[in-house]
Order: structure tokens, then C-alpha cells, then sequence
């Protein structure tokens, strides 16, 4: 009844190529990608609470700054804090059913390559994050935004995308890390925002042509870099530690 | 006489939590197809000793070889050997039954088919489509236990597998999980019940306080003996 095994090579290392072969981690984020949505569709409890947080914050911005609208660098900051606050209460929930379902014992027990875990929370968070934006920028145009957004909406596209990989990434490492103390909830924040301070930086840099009077501007290629770089440096820094956090 | 190609090898092993050592000098060979029933009351190092041995601790002194590979060095050789019952059911709640174990069984490159031959070995086909937060204990358990063996392991290690069983479930149950000597497989089983860990077993352990209080052939046990573990 069982498939063919991955084949165990002598003195192979987990992340031995032979030993769980391309299809063998596909096949594992594939089955914890699909558990993921299934988890979030039934319980949803981390999107809409992402989406809520997003406009309760743009309401609190709009008396705060007291302004009906908002334009350029400041357009830019508002619509990015308001991301990243949203992120972490994502962030905060992506381990919690592994953690106090077993979940991290189920997948801990089944000879799988680890790596597969990151992956498929990684995307679960980047999926969570593109959701959550699909009604949060609108919402952000809608309520505070000056001039439209319909022009820049390409660029902006390909800025929170980067911007959401290198969340995502960075947000499963501390996830993956805070998770195993008491207290999970405050780890988070106090760790990721630091830490996502170039995001923030580099993202609120590249959309501030776009969210200016007078139409867009052109996209600062040295702040798409440096979003780019980030995202790939994060990546890397997971893939090698993330094995330890999952360990005894 | 010595097992020549034991399944289970622990020489001198320890495991602490921080400064408490939770089991202390364990040395045992158990060879394959046999069965150790461990014994001892709660705290005295059941679980961890299992959890060890399925590869979720590491040993912190001595030696621990499982199916042959050394652990903590080769624990990724051995997991898809090894099926693990423990106090909590590793099933999701919002997930019906029949999805998790189609979700273990992915991880465990298992055909969709075995789902449904373990789920109906378990009696649970009926309700294998409702949520596992909906099912009483018993049919978590019984989950639990079709998700311990979908992969058909060498080597079972079962936290008192037959707690919140009704007796007509815990007899459905046990040929799926070796119960009775059976089953064909190494096994490690945790009890309360004296006579009923013994019955099946091979060899038995007692641990008191993390440290072996006895180890004998179960055959040679007396039940006295055994209740002195937990005076």
C-alpha cells in the first residue's frame, strides 16, 4: 500500500537531494500549503482579523493626522505601518495550531524534508499578507488616499510583493522561534518590528513617487534593491536556521 | 541471550527538563517483534522515554540506538519507521478525521487508499467526514491510533493506547495496533493496568522517579512488584 520510499542514501544529511529528491518537498509544502488554507477557510481567524485591523488603523490614522486626505511620503508611511501592524497579528497566529494541536509533532515524526515547514509557511503568510491587501489598499485609497491609485497600481503591485516576501520570511522565522515560549505574543512584535525596519524603509521609499499629486513617478530602483536583496538574505538565513528552532 | 540485531538499544541514557532529570541511566536492548509494557506512576518518566525513542527529545546522556541508527544523529532515518501514539492525538481539530490522516498520509508518501482501510480498522468510516473537534475521546483515540499505523511502522510506541476506549473499541482496536503479541511488530507500550500490560508483553520496565526501579521478562513479573512502583 505505500509508495515508493525516498531513497536513503549511507550517510546522507536530511537535506540530502537523493534522500527527499524536488517532488518529495513539493509534495510536502503542497500537503501543508493545502492544510493551511483548509485550517484558515474553516476557523478564520487570522485574514479578517488582519483585514479589520487594517481599516480600524486608517480610521484611527484619518483623527490622528486629522486630515480627510493624505498624499506622498506620508500617503506612503501610513499605508506601510498599517501593513506591517496587520502583518504581525498574522505572524502571531502562524504556529499556533502546530503548537497546540501537535501539529509540530505530527510533522516532526514523518520523514519529511524540515525545510518543507518554512516553505509552506512562508507562502501561507504571503498568501495571508496578498489577501489581506487586495481589500486593505483599496480600503487605504478609498478612506485616505489623495490623488488615485489607479496608474500607480502595477508598480505598487510589484512593491508589496517584495515587501510581503521578505514579511513573510522574516515572519515565519520569529513565528517559528516565538512560538516555543510563554510569551508568544509579545516576542513577536518585539523581535519582527526591528527586524522588519528595512522593509518598511524600502517599501515606504519606492511607493512615495507613486502615491504623490500630479501622477506617478518613476520607481526608485535602488529602494526595489534593496527590498529584493533583503527578501533573498532572509531566505537564506531561514533555510539555515530554521531546522534548530524546530529541534528539541 | 543477547538480541543479535536489536531494535532498541539504550545504554546509560538520561533526559533532564532545565535541571530536572526526568530519566536517569536507562540501559535496555529489546529485539524485533517484542514488546516492552513500561510501568510507573505519573512523573516517573514514561512518556519522555517514549518520546525519545520516536525521536521528539533528545537523549542528554548515553547512548539510544533505534532500528539500528543512533539517535540523536540519525533520527531522520528512522521517523517514517517509527508510529507514535502519545497523550495527544497530533490531529487537527478543525480538520475532519478522514483529512488528517489524508494530511499524515502525504507526509508519509502513503496511497489515499490505506486512509480508508485504517479508518474502517478503527470503526470510524461513519464518522471519518465530521470534525475531530465534534468526536468524543474515544473516537479521537481511536484517530489517533489509525494515524500512529497508516505508515505501517516497524516500530510502534504507544502511550497507554487504550485509554478512553470503551471495551468493545479497545478490542476493535487491538489488532491494529499489536495488542494481545500479534501483531508482529517491536512495540513499546506505556500501562496502569498490571495485569493487562503484562498480558502480550515481553519484557517489562518499571521506572520510579526517572530511574529503572525494575526490568525483568514479563513472564517472571509479579503483579506485587509491580504495584510497588506506584506505593
Amino acid at each position: 500500500m505505500r509508495l515508493d520510499p525516498p531513497k536513503i542514501v549511507e550517510g546522507s544529511r536530511p537535506r540530502d537531494a537523493a534522500r527527499f529528491g524536488g517532488s518529495g518537498l513539493r509534495s510536502t509544502v503542497a500537503a501543508l500549503l493545502a492544510k493551511e488554507l483548509t485550517l484558515e477557510w474553516r476557523t478564520r481567524e487570522s485574514v479578517p482579523a488582519m483585514v479589520l485591523f487594517s481599516i480600524a488603523t486608517y480610521v484611527v490614522f484619518h483623527f490622528g493626522l486629522d486630515r480627510d486626505r493624505v498624499t506622498g511620503d506620508l500617503a506612503s508611511g501610513v499605508l506601510w505601518v498599517t501593513l506591517l501592524f496587520s502583518a504581525i497579528l498574522g505572524i502571531n497566529r502562524l504556529f499556533v495550531a502546530e503548537y497546540e494541536q501537535g501539529g509540530f509533532d505530527g510533522f516532526l515524526l514523518a520523514p519529511v524534508d524540515r525545510t518543507a515547514l518554512l516553505v509552506a509557511k512562508a507562502l501561507t503568510l504571503f498568501l495571508f499578507l496578498s489577501i489581506v491587501e487586495l481589500v486593505a489598499v483599496p480600503a487605504f485609497a478609498l478612506l485616505l488616499l489623495g490623488p488615485p491609485l489607479t496608474q500607480a497600481l502595477p508598480e505598487l503591485v510589484l512593491i508589496l510583493a517584495l515587501a510581503n516576501a521578505g514579511i513573510a520570511v522574516l515572519g515565519t522565522l520569529v513565528a517559528g522561534l516565538a512560538i516555543q515560549t510563554r510569551a508568544r505574543d509579545l516576542i513577536v512584535p518585539l523581535i519582527a518590528l526591528p527586524l522588519l525596519v528595512p522593509v518598511l524603509l524600502a517599501a515606504a521609499r519606492c511607493a512615495t513617487p507613486l502615491l504623490t499629486d500630479g501622477g506617478a513617478g518613476a520607481l526608485p530602483g535602488n529602494w526595489l534593491a534593496i527590498l529584493a536583496i533583503y527578501d533573498l538574505l532572509f531566505a537564506l538565513i531561514a533555510y539555515a536556521v530554521f531546522d534548530f528552532l524546530l529541534e528539541d | 541471550m543477547p538480541d543479535p540485531d536489536p531494535v532498541l538499544v539504550l545504554r546509560g541514557a538520561g533526559r533532564r527538563y532545565g535541571e530536572r532529570a526526568a530519566l536517569r541511566n536507562v540501559s535496555l536492548e529489546l529485539g524485533a517483534g517484542r514488546t516492552l509494557v513500561v510501568f510507573g506512576p505519573n512523573g516517573a518518566g514514561k512518556t519522555t522515554l517514549l518520546r525519545m525513542l520516536a525521536t521528539l527529545l533528545r537523549p542528554h546522556a548515553g547512548e539510544v540506538r533505534v532500528l539500528g541508527r543512533p539517535l540523536p544523529a540519525d533520527g531522520y532515518a528512522v521517523r517514517g519507521r517509527i508510529g507514535f501514539l502519545g497523550h495527544d492525538a497530533l490531529l487537527y481539530r478543525e480538520l475532519s478525521g478522514r483529512e488528517n490522516l489524508r494530511f499524515h498520509a502525504r507526509l508519509h508518501r502513503v496511497v489515499p487508499a490505506r486512509v480508508d482501510e485504517v479508518l474502517d480498522a478503527v470503526g470510524m468510516t461513519t464518522r471519518a467526514g465530521d470534525p475531530v473537534a465534534e468526536l468524543s475521546r474515544g473516537m479521537v483515540q481511536r484517530l489517533a491510533i489509525a494515524r500512529a499505523v497508516l505508515h505501517e511502522p516497524e516500530l510502534l510506541l504507544l502511550d497507554e493506547p487504550l485509554a478512553n476506549l470503551d471495551p468493545a473499541a479497545a478490542a476493535q482496536v487491538a489488532p491494529l495496533i499489536g495488542a494481545g503479541g500479534s501483531g508482529g511488530r517491536t512495540r513499546v507500550v506505556t500501562s496502569h493496568d498490571p495485569a493487562g500490560g503484562l498480558q502480550g508483553a515481553d519484557v517489562a520496565l518499571g521506572l520510579k522517579g526517572g530511574r529503572v526501579a525494575l526490568l525483568a521478562p514479563a513472564a517472571e513479573v509479579r503483579l506485587e512488584q509491580i504495584a510497588e512502583l506506584y506505593a
